[in-house]
């Protein structure tokens, strides 16, 4: 005899737009207790307005939302943490400089004669950090904690605050594998306390692993909920609205001359003695765990930071260290890992940001070749199919994937013989994944070379012609793809020093 | 969709949708029509000259402010500068015997050696822009004092000629502005320097990453602010036939507050020339049309902070309606 478990909370009819756009239409989605239930689609399908809406940052223009049973209004995030719905974006909301304890009790810390009852605070830290299997002392700095574990206290927080709806936004696009396995753990210990988990995920293995129910937007329509063990093809057809063929597309070239030589390159307390080569037309892959030391050592090839010792050459032409400039000049380019943070400029429009490598070049006199830019960008937008409604338009309003598209777009305008992808595919959707498999491609078979760092095993192991793994700063090993499995790069990523 | 309905916009002139966008000349029309009601002198051409004139200096030096804030930076140094090289434009040739055209160098060389110095301490030096030209504040206006020894100094001709005016009728310093006007809009939007002060401004971290050398930029933008603030000098000190020792006190801040009331961000990344100049010239209409109602100067400066405070909440909450 099973007895329905509670309904949490229910949206019905649900529609939003923005001027003009249609970024929600007739959107119903339930969330009840004990379940994990996965919201799944493209960038720019609907996710992140449905959860502004839930959060109570965005009020939809018709449509009902039902918290416990009661028909409510979630004038602002206040009433919807009131009404027990909790948010967790990626961006996280912490301080910083605070502890542990304190981010967990900000501004309601338990008092004593007016003064902060520190013992107090400490005790209660403990036992709820507990709940989440977080071991930290709370006194710690929130600064000195791993995001993985930021992520944790902001749940916690959460928590605490009686939450009884856990959205959780894209939480495990920044973790790494034995992070995201921790939090998944933690998802469904939450999920037998009772707590209904809202969750948002690009990797759709993860949402075999934990899903209850998946709802998938298209378009801002809700086009489908899909039972617990829905097939990965299943999830992209619904996603996508076609079948996708092949989701690792790479056409391997025959390799040609070295384009990249690394030799011996070391940072204290970074990296050491790491070599590798990219030829001509060749794709390979860098993996390794977060804080292998991986993008630490493309960044020092790049000459954005320096190095202690060791060589890189570029087309037989050795490099200056710590020489971004020089690094471009022998053909070296770079899409950093943060996209927000190092790779785009958001406050200009895309036309600016896809001219920005070629802005130099483009200069005769002091003087920048605006027409020539204008239609470089114009043409580099068509061709990367970036959905805009004008080169003008601001890089800011445009979704995670064709963000990154940009990203990658004003490399191509400066051809490099080389160009380093640091996890050129995070965050961004299904399809535009295959749009950016299909660039790196193109560049390989125009005889350029590709170095892929990238934190998805599947990705790594589908793109590449070989993987350099990385562990503790140094090379640990080197395989062809071919025939890798991701159990033989784990296994080396992992690899102690002394072994 | 969306472009569809921008091309549909672009055939006609949509007049509420060009105010909205220019939400600092909207005021200033605003401003304009109120005062030509209330106080019927505002119109004449004499006193809109006037106005023009009383508009330059803090619109030459807003123009240089607008590079360093369009980057990301700040210049609180430009008032010191200012009058620091208009006192070395005025020493040359009264006290050293300079031939007026070289002091006049002098004086320009002066701002421009100002702005390098602040451009070192914050790009190489890594001090915080609001540090640094703080600090040059400071040492420029002690500098002038030492110049000057206290006294004013009489400016050559050369100088002077800059405030004076064309014919009896057409004052130099409107022409001056109006040159630099155009010399702004030109280094913003055409040149190498300017696209990068934009994506500096707007990201530091991914101009570096895409090739732009940051530093050098940045020597680049504060000696051009060092520039603007000299020939800001040399105006005020024209007008005036002198170079006084105390001139441009506080105009760093009539010149951020320019800028900022053209919608300019001080967080970097936005800005352009159009709009500083209709900043300046709101600051300029504001005090002649207070003087005109003969509003008292202590009230003058509570309508003036009002005005910035409202103008840029006015400008945050258009842009917060998209």
């Amino acid at each position: 005899m099973s007895s329905k478990p509670a309904e949490l909370l229910r949206v019905a009819g649900i529609t939003k737009r923005f001027t003009g756009a249609l970024a929600l239409d007739d959107v119903d989605f339930q969330v009840r207790a004990g379940e994990v239930h996965v919201l799944l689609g493209e960038n720019g399908a609907g996710k992140s307005t449905l959860v502004k809406v839930l959060a109570g940052v965005h009020q939809p223009d018709s449509g009902e939302i039902v918290v416990g049973g009661v028909p409510v209004r979630l004038g602002s995030p206040q009433q919807a943490r009131a009404r027990g719905i909790a948010v967790i974006y990626q961006e996280l909301t912490l301080v910083p400089d605070l502890s542990v304890a304190e981010n967990l009790y900000l501004g309601r810390q338990p008092r004593r004669f007016g003064m902060v009852d520190r013992a107090r605070m400490r005790r209660d830290a403990v036992a709820l950090l507990d709940r989440v299997g977080l071991r930290v002392d709370p006194a710690t700095p929130v600064r000195s904690l791993g995001i993985a574990q930021q992520q944790m206290v902001e749940i916690a927080r959460a928590l605490d605050l009686d939450a009884s709806v856990l959205v959780l936004d894209e939480p495990t696009a920044v973790l790494t594998e034995t992070e995201t396995d921790r939090l998944l753990e933690i998802m469904g210990e939450l999920r037998a306390q009772g707590v209904g988990l809202v969750f948002i995920t690009h990797h759709l293995d993860e949402i075999r692993r934990v899903a209850d129910r998946i709802t998938v937007l298209r378009d801002g329509r809700s086009v489908g909920v899909l039972p617990a063990g829905a097939t990965v093809p299943a999830m992209i057809e619904l996603m996508v609205g076609r079948a996708i063929d092949e989701q690792y597309p790479r056409r391997p070239e025959r390799p040609g001359e070295v384009l990249l030589r690394v030799d011996g390159l070391t940072r204290d307390g970074a990296f050491a003695g790491v070599s590798f080569e990219v030829r001509a037309g060749e794709v390979v892959g860098v993996a390794g765990l977060v804080g292998s030391g991986r993008t630490e050592v493309v960044r020092a090839a790049f000459g954005v930071d320096r190095y202690d010792s060791g060589t890189v050459e570029v087309a037989g032409r050795r490099l200056p260290g710590g020489d971004v400039r020089a690094a471009m000049r022998a053909g070296l380019g770079l899409v950093p890992e943060d996209r927000k943070g190092q790779g785009l400029v958001l406050s200009s429009s895309v036309g600016e940001n896809l001219g920005l490598v070629t802005l130099r070049a483009a200069t005769r006199a002091g003087f920048v070749d605006r027409r020539g830019q204008a239609a470089k960008a114009r043409e580099m937008a068509g061709a990367l199919r970036v959905k805009t409604s004008g080169i003008e338009q601001p890089v800011r309003e445009l979704s995670g994937g064709n963000q990154q598209k940009v990203a990658i777009g004003k490399w191509l305008l400066a051809d490099p013989r080389v160009l380093v992808l640091d996890e050129p595919t995070r965050g961004v959707d299904v399809g535009a994944k295959v749009e950016i498999y299909e660039l790196i491609n193109r560049m390989t078979s125009a005889g350029r070379a590709v170095l892929l760092v990238s934190s998805d095993l599947p990705e790594v192991i589908g793109m590449s012609d070989r993987i350099v793994v990385m562990a503790h700063g140094r090379v640990a090993g080197e395989l062809s793809s071919a025939g890798a499995t991701q159990d033989q790069v784990m296994a080396l990523a992992v690899k102690e020093n002394n072994a | 969709m969306t472009s569809t309905t921008t091309t549909a916009r672009r055939g006609g002139f949509d007049l509420r949708r060009f105010l909205s966008d220019n939400g600092a000349l909207a005021g200033l029309v605003v401003l304009v029509i109120a005062l030509s009601v209330l106080a019927p002198t505002f119109l004449s051409t004499q006193n809109l000259l006037n106005v023009g004139v009383q508009a330059a200096v803090v619109a030459v030096l807003a123009f240089g402010s607008t590079f360093v804030i369009v980057s990301g930076g700040i210049d609180l140094s430009v008032g010191s500068v200012a009058a620091l090289s208009a006192m070395m434009g005025a020493w040359g040739a009264s006290k050293a015997g300079l031939p007026e055209v070289v002091s006049l160098g002098l004086g320009l060389l002066t701002g421009v050696a100002a702005g390098l110095v602040n451009g070192l301490l914050v790009s190489f030096g890594r001090l915080p822009a609001f540090i640094a030209t703080l600090a040059m504040l400071s040492v420029a206006r002690g500098l002038t004092l030492v110049v000057s020894q206290g006294t004013p100094l009489a400016t050559p001709d050369v100088i002077s000629f800059l405030g004076s005016d064309l014919g009896d009728y057409l004052p130099v310093p409107l022409l001056v502005m109006l040159v630099f006007l155009g010399i702004t809009a030109l280094v913003l939007g055409r040149t190498y320097s300017g696209r990068a002060m934009y994506a500096i401004g707007g990201n530091e971290e991914a101009a570096r990453l895409s090739g732009i050398d940051v530093r050098r930029q940045k020597l680049v933008i504060y000696a051009l602010s060092g520039l603007f603030a000299a020939v800001a000098g040399m105006l005020l000190a024209g007008r005036l036939s002198s170079a006084g020792p105390q001139a441009a006190t506080g105009y760093e801040l009539d010149a951020i507050a320019a800028v900022v009331i053209g919608g300019a961000s001080l967080s970097g990344g936005v800005g352009r020339a159009s709009g500083t100049f209709i900043g300046a010239l709101v600051l300029a209409v504001l005090r002649n049309g207070l003087n005109q109602l003969q509003v008292s100067p202590f009230w003058q400066q509570v309508v003036i902070g009002v005005v910035i405070a409202l103008a840029v909440l006015l400008d945050t909450l258009r842009r917060r309606g998209r």
